[in-house]
């Protein structure tokens, strides 16, 4: 187990150290910045004056070092736009963004783990077919038009709801619940897949023939099971928490990592993308690491092999 | 009895829902090859006198049948040639992904080894990486270009098939047939592109019917945001997002597009789900 979560760790780091140098690859090869803040007919020696001042003149390899170092001790660069430090930038946008996905979080999970267990253990029935065409809807409806189709209906025919903004707490709901029923019906069909898959198996039979009653059954044997599987989507929902809202905050103009990424990109001010790239790449690998150390307590084959999978 | 009988066995080999799919499928293939004939104006023809009037089911005229913009632009004709651009666009990405995907698969299951980890490690690394974050870095750092934006779509789901093609490779490699071919002499890009592929195939095949509503989604969401297909041309999530801006006053410029794209991707998904069952019971 320690061997297997020591291996999980090296390629966390591995795959941080891939996000960084992919992000400052891709975005210093892609143009000149100094190009895009001042203007291209800007004096000459402001544009060389703007280059020394961020270190554009330097050999490539020399900034991505640099850029390395300083990301290692906590510096991630300054916002070209407005001077700031990026980071610091970013982590103001952080409690919005989890203001609507934590609460959109827990509503995929209260919804669509018990729809995923109830149409699996009702297989056929109406409510199983109900759950499976919500949860088709859920692949198939993009965000952005469920989103909008919701400010129709609850902004504009009824004005119960504001439609975008952040000026009061109702201004979160629709955001909150364009995010929640979509992952809602995706972690139904996840669950109800696993479930299905665990109660065909032999040992679903061999307790219910030793006179177990039926419940039991679903509750010591086949829920546990079901679990794994269903542990690995959720680690994966944790780790887009951060990222998941980027469309959702776009159309409500909710004051979130999303919406800043967008911006930023359109203003092409490299080092606050690097830094939500690489916030993005630390959420989902420290959610994958969690994932894994719940899967050595789920699963008790993990946890006596030493060499994992 | 006969005739019923028979009938029913057409039903249970082509279900209705997945009939219907299949030519709302077809429709569109017709309408993106046939866009510039089936469009009655151009799509950036303008007509400042008929602005914002509302389609024919909400109480308009035919002259615009799905009613039109703010700058009087034909709802319909603007619908078509998005239509075509929004499948290009998917199929081509989807094609890129599968061909680029498929190789990286073959070439990771035949050198194994440092290559195969190589290989490995960008697929865990796409995988744990929400795609729409570095597609919105590549393209806003990279400017905004029809061709790139295709490529970009294509880079989308290319793991999904070298993980497919990396499995179904090494199993095949254990089986008769490859050796055999390869005692007989073939080459390399013989025994995979002759021999390999084909026995791999349907399940691939399934596979674009999962990344091609994907792509779709992408790509929409990705124009929706303004950082995909520029105009003048025109996408279908470009017009959801220019829709946007009238959701009160004309949410008709709006809803056709929406329509079109989650009816695609929901046909396409039924289609899928049907070639699977059809080909490839083993896959869930």
């Amino acid at each position: 187990m320690l061997r297997y979560l020591t291996g999980r760790l090296l390629r966390a780091v591995l795959t941080i150290l891939l996000v960084i140098t992919f992000a400052f690859f891709v975005l210093h090869l892609s143009g000149d910045p100094a190009m895009m803040i001042l203007s291209a007919d800007a004096p000459p020696e402001s544009i060389k004056a703007f280059r020394a001042a961020w270190g554009l003149d330097r050999p490539l390899w020399v900034q991505y070092l640099a850029y390395v170092w300083n990301a290692l001790h906590g510096d991630l660069g300054d916002s070209m736009r407005d001077g700031r430090p990026a980071i610091q930038l970013v982590l103001e946008r952080v409690p919005a963004t989890l203001a609507i996905t934590v609460p959109a979080f827990l509503l995929k999970l209260v919804i669509g783990i018990p729809a995923g267990i109830y149409a699996a253990l009702h297989r056929n029935s109406l409510a199983d077919r109900l759950t499976m065409m919500v949860s088709v809807a859920g692949f198939t409806v993009p965000s952005f038009v469920l989103a909008l189709v919701l400010v129709l209906v609850f902004s504009v025919q009824l004005g119960w709801l504001p439609s975008a903004g952040s000026d009061s707490a109702k201004s979160a709901i629709l955001p909150i619940v364009t995010l929640g029923i979509a992952g809602a019906a995706i972690l139904a069909r996840f669950t109800r897949s696993a479930m299905l898959e665990v109660l065909g198996q032999p040992y679903i039979r061999a307790a219910s023939a030793k006179g177990l009653q039926w419940r039991e059954v679903v509750v010591q044997h086949a829920l546990p099971n079901a679990a794994i599987p269903t542990t690995t989507i959720v680690g994966f929902m944790v780790g887009t928490l951060i990222a998941g809202a980027v469309v959702v905050e776009s159309v409500f103009a909710w004051p979130g990592i999303g919406r800043l990424l967008v911006s930023s990109v359109s203003n092409r001010d490299l080092a606050v993308v690097q830094v939500i790239l690489l916030l993005v790449a630390a959420t989902m690998v420290t959610a994958n690491i969690v994932v894994d150390v719940i899967y050595g307590w789920l699963d008790p084959r993990l946890r006596r092999s030493s060499h994992g999978r | 009895m006969g005739g019923k009988g028979r009938v029913r066995r057409f039903f249970e080999a082509w279900p209705p829902l997945t009939l219907l799919a299949l030519g709302w499928i077809a429709l569109m293939v017709i309408v993106a090859f046939g866009a510039d004939v089936l469009a009655p104006y151009s799509f950036t023809a303008l007509d400042l006198r008929a602005r914002l009037h509302p389609p024919v089911l909400m109480g308009g005229t035919w002259t615009h049948p799905l009613g039109s913009d703010e700058l009087g632009r034909d709802v319909l004709s603007r619908l078509i040639m998005s239509i075509r651009l929004s499948l290009l666009i998917a199929f081509f990405g989807t094609m890129i992904a599968a061909a680029f995907g498929t190789a990286m698969g073959f070439v990771a299951a035949h050198f194994r080894g440092k290559v195969e980890g190589v290989i490995l490690m960008l697929i865990d690394f796409q995988a744990s990486m929400p795609f729409l974050i570095i597609a919105l870095a590549v393209l806003a750092f990279f400017g905004n270009n029809l061709a790139l934006f295709v490529m970009l779509m294509g880079l989308n789901s290319w793991e999904r098939y070298a993980r497919i093609a990396r499995g179904l490779t090494l199993s095949a490699n254990e089986q008769g047939y490859a050796a055999a071919v390869r005692q007989l002499g073939a080459s390399n890009l013989r025994v995979y592109g002759l021999h390999v592929l084909p026995n791999i195939a349907s399940t691939l095949i399934v596979s674009m019917t999962i990344t091609f509503p994907e792509t779709i989604l992408l790509e929409s969401g990705l124009s929706f945001l303004g950082l995909g297909v520029q105009p003048p041309l025109t996408s279908l999530g470009n017009m959801v997002g220019y829709g946007r801006e009238y959701l009160t006053r004309a949410p008709w410029i709006m809803l056709s597009p929406a329509a079109v794209i989650v009816l695609s991707t929901l046909s396409i998904s039924i289609v899928g789900d049907w070639l699977r069952d059809r080909l490839d019971p083993t896959l869930r």
